[in-house]
């Protein structure tokens, strides 16, 4: 699926962008690619006091202090479980680097203009705010997460400007 | 190619030469200046100009020019040397660096400014030497090509220049050789400004300009280098219209181009214009090591170093702190294993860790810098204040090779010169003061810097009239601040970096500059410092500053809360003992004091402040470690105390941001990250969060009591 995908983005156009798509509970998301720097385990996370109970710390990622986001705390979502399945989808944003915990990561999707739907005005705990809109790949529906937004997000308290004019 | 690439090169190399130029100047012997400094002077306003010329900062570029029209009498004599005239100077300078300043940020520089410097500079000129422009030039333009450093021919070059200003129709020969057509196109556009150009012919090979120009040759070298090679340029000065010897213009080109290996100190070295070259040729290709003007460190400095993005040299740092933490790792590994049958291995390992050492400590002493880069700018200001003020003063300074981490030495500038700012003011009397309590009317400003352990130590000494006891308790009695008459010296002193703290009678425009020495204070403990100042009456004060070697290791104290391993820095620690039952005191319900000797200190439990689950909650099981910061002494509660170690520091605001109670990260041995605690912070931190506690509890009791 995916190595079709990509030969497809590769012969198609330029227009369509690539997604790393993965999961929190049931539901499928996904992030630019072009924002992931690398994907690893979930171990080793040193816990920092006083903070949002989603940020669940720092860790060491080859010399470099990354805090590391449970998206499924952020989300709100009901099972958060932390095993040899968790992965941290390592992103690039805003010159930072920051962890994402998700349950699992499933592939990497080519999305072209016309199959990708703006995101509907919904959700509380999901503000449109951070949605770059909705991917329609057949019988399936990607939430596609502007990591960006999110991340700098002052709600995310992750960034110490916003956190100052919140 | 496009020119304004070189711009940032030749803005950072102008200012490196003006800086040069204001150290050469204050060192000057006014009645007896050096002949060898007077050169390196005009060298670096020559440099300039010939900069300024090509990036057509036309301002910049006539300043210079007057400026370097004045030093090149100077440097020959017929300029008696003044102490306004230094003055002028050094005005001079700063106009230029205005100028340059005006020119980065893309503007143009002040025009009223830079008309009343050149009337000053062409009333200067008119008043000493008794004519504008230099009209004493042997008008015979020259055709001796090389100026290699036989002395006549450095009379000639000198001639070449002076004669410039009138030998109009002078035509000049230039060839390019080796120069690509797009630069060539560049180049010839460039020669347009200097004059007409008469023909132009040749290949890439050699190309021949006949260019009609009142330049001097030096000028047009030193702007055509920001571009190309010295050696692959080479420039005649023929009669108008004469024949055009190009028999041998490889030779004198060749022989410009080793610039290095030229005796800068020869006979009459006056007009070498080699180390003009030198510059020009750094500016195009950045990497290069700045080429220090300053005549005689010309030589030998020029290859030895190299200009290295700090980012770049912190990734290394990184690298190898993750390189000893790989190799700690391995060690632990390796210490289980049979020595006899692994002899080798371990062997291999020991060496590894030496290794591993040696190349920390060479890595980090990359970053280190000596105290000089921030000694050096003090002269000026020392005489500058004093001059203002009225005062006497010689400065002195010791240590200037002490090295000190750059991000540090960077930081201690400002507080240094408000400390400096302050003795000048404050300390030092006035000459007629000095004499009526019998002292040297000349007061004596020593700025030193040592290392001692792991610290650097840097004083500010004054011989002044030293702090005024009465004056400092009565001025802290009226702001309110709790002193008594019986303090010791030490706290009194103390007491004028409390904030807000500035009498009435300090702030003068010269040191009441916004910037107390509360913030003095602030900024040296920020950097993991302190400030203590000795002060005796009639003999002056002494400001001691008190600063760690380096911000990226840290002696650290690890210990253990729960699962949890924190590091508290260890000059924050003053000591640790087990608490005992009799020892403990509760104030206020829920607030409780540790009795230490005669000392009640009030009790912070790190797993309260922190949340962390599972430390020990029985006082007295756990380790009261005695800490100070900020002033403020507590015992802090925690489990265990695991080792001291010393520890890179990680920021944490790099990806994430400020932490309240933490101050930055580390890695472990283990790979795993622990962070380390601000104590002062923590202090904050554990207020604010007993005053949520207590308002929570509060609200319920209201509640209950409603209900």
């Amino acid at each position: 699926m995916s190595a079709q995908a990509n030969t497809n983005a590769l012969a198609n156009d330029t227009a369509s962008s690539e997604y790393l798509v993965f999961s929190l509970g049931d539901e499928e998301y996904a992030v630019d690619i072009l924002k992931v720097q690398e994907i690893r385990g979930y171990e080793n996370v040193t816990r920092i006091a006083n903070v949002p109970d989603f940020i669940k710390g720092v860790t060491n990622l080859r010399g470099v202090i990354v805090p590391i986001i449970d998206l499924r705390l952020k989300f709100h979502l009901d099972k958060v479980e932390y095993g040899g399945q968790t992965v941290v989808i390592v992103v690039n944003v805003d010159d930072r680097i920051v962890g994402i915990v998700v349950d699992g990561v499933s592939d990497v999707m080519s999305l072209a203009p016309d199959q990708i739907k703006p995101a509907p005005e919904f959700g509380v705990t999901l503000s449109s705010d951070y949605l770059s809109g909705i991917g329609s790949l057949e019988d399936r529906m990607l939430v596609l997460v502007d990591i960006e937004k999110l991340l700098t997000h002052e709600e995310m308290q992750l960034v110490e400007r916003t956190a100052e004019s919140a | 190619m496009d020119i304004s690439d070189f711009y940032d090169t030749f803005f950072e190399e102008a200012e490196e030469l003006l800086a040069d130029m204001e150290r050469l100047l204050l060192d000057l012997d006014v009645d007896d200046p050096d002949g060898e400094d007077l050169n390196a002077i005009f060298r670096a306003a020559h440099s300039i100009k010939g900069g300024a010329g090509t990036f057509g900062f036309t301002v910049l570029q006539e300043t210079t020019h007057l400026l370097e029209n004045l030093l090149d009498h100077t440097r020959r004599g017929e300029l008696k040397l003044r102490r306004d005239i230094v003055d002028t100077f050094l005005e001079t300078k700063d106009m230029l660096h205005d100028q340059l300043d005006a020119y980065r940020n893309g503007g143009e520089p002040d025009a009223e400014a830079f008309e009343r410097i050149s009337r000053v500079l062409q009333q200067m000129a008119l008043d000493e030497l008794g004519q504008g422009e230099a009209v004493k030039g042997k008008a015979t333009p020259d055709p001796v090509p090389a100026p290699t450093p036989p002395p006549e021919t450095s009379e000639v070059a000198e001639a070449d220049r002076d004669g410039a200003g009138e030998t109009a129709g002078r035509q000049l020969s230039i060839t390019l050789s080796g120069v690509s057509d797009n630069d060539r196109e560049l180049l010839v556009e460039e020669l347009q400004h200097f004059g007409t150009i008469a023909s132009q012919s040749g290949d890439v090979a050699r190309y021949r300009v006949l260019l009609d120009s009142t330049e001097s040759k030096d000028d047009i070298e030193a702007v055509l280098c920001f571009i190309i090679e010295p050696e692959q340029l080479s420039i005649e000065v023929e009669a108008p219209g004469g024949g055009a010897d190009l028999a041998e213009p490889q030779a004198p080109a060749a022989s410009e181009a080793m610039p290095k290996s030229e005796p800068i100190s020869a006979v009459a070295p006056d007009d070498l214009p080699e180390p003009d070259k030198v510059e020009p040729k750094g500016s195009a290709t950045p990497s290069r090591a700045p080429g220090k003007s300053g005549g005689k460190s010309a030589k030998g400095s020029e290859s030895s170093t190299i200009r290295v993005p700090v980012d770049k040299v912190d990734q290394i740092i990184n690298l190898v702190g993750e390189l000893i933490i790989t190799q700690s790792m391995l060690e632990q590994t390796a210490s289980d294993l049979d020595i006899v049958s692994h002899g080798p291995l371990v062997n291999g390992m020991n060496l590894l860790q030496r290794n591993a050492r040696d190349l920390q400590e060479s890595v980090m002493s990359i970053r280190m810098m000596p105290m000089d880069y921030v000694f050096s700018r003090f002269p000026r200001l020392v005489r500058d204040l004093a001059a203002k003020l009225g005062k006497d003063v010689e400065l002195v300074t010791e240590g200037k090779s002490t090295e000190l981490d750059k991000s540090l030495i960077e930081r201690i500038i400002d507080p240094l010169t408000h400390l400096v700012r302050n003795s000048l003011d404050h300390g030092l009397e006035s000459p007629d003061k000095r004499e009526a309590a019998g002292k040297s009317p000349t007061g004596r400003l020593t700025l030193s810097a040592q290392h001692q352990g792991g610290n650097i130590l840097i004083e500010v000494i004054d011989d002044g009239a030293g702090l005024n006891r009465e004056r400092i308790l009565a001025k802290a009695k009226s702001s309110g601040l709790p002193v008594t008459d019986s303090m010791s010296d030490d706290d009194v002193w103390q007491l004028i970096f409390a904030p807000g703290f500035s009498t009435a009678e300090q702030v003068s425009d010269v040191s009441g500059r916004g910037v107390g020495m509360d913030v003095v204070k602030r900024n040296i403990q920020e950097m993991g410092g302190h400030v203590e100042i000795l002060s005796k009456p009639g003999q002056g004060t002494t400001t001691r500053i008190v600063l760690p070697l380096t911000l990226a290791i840290l002696d650290g104290m690890s210990i253990r809360c729960g699962n949890e391993t924190f590091l508290l820095p260890l000059n924050a620690v003053l000591e640790s003992l087990q608490p005992q039952a009799e020892d403990l005191y509760s104030m206020a319900g829920d607030d409780q004091l540790l009795k230490v000797r005669d000392e009640y200190l009030p009790i912070i439990a790190l797993h309260h402040t922190l949340d962390v689950t599972g430390a020990k909650t029985e006082l007295t099981e756990a380790i009261a470690v005695i800490v100070q910061g900020e002033g403020r002494r507590y015992a802090l509660l925690v489990d265990d105390l695991v080792g001291q170690q010393q520890v890179v520091v990680k920021n944490l605001e790099t990806n994430y941001r400020r932490v309240p109670g933490i101050s930055a990260a580390t890695i472990l041995g283990d790979g795993s990250v622990a962070l380390i605690l601000d104590i002062a912070d923590l202090h904050r931190l554990d207020r604010r969060k007993s005053q949520q506690r207590y308002e929570a509890k509060h609200q319920n009791l209201q509640e209950v009591s409603l209900a």
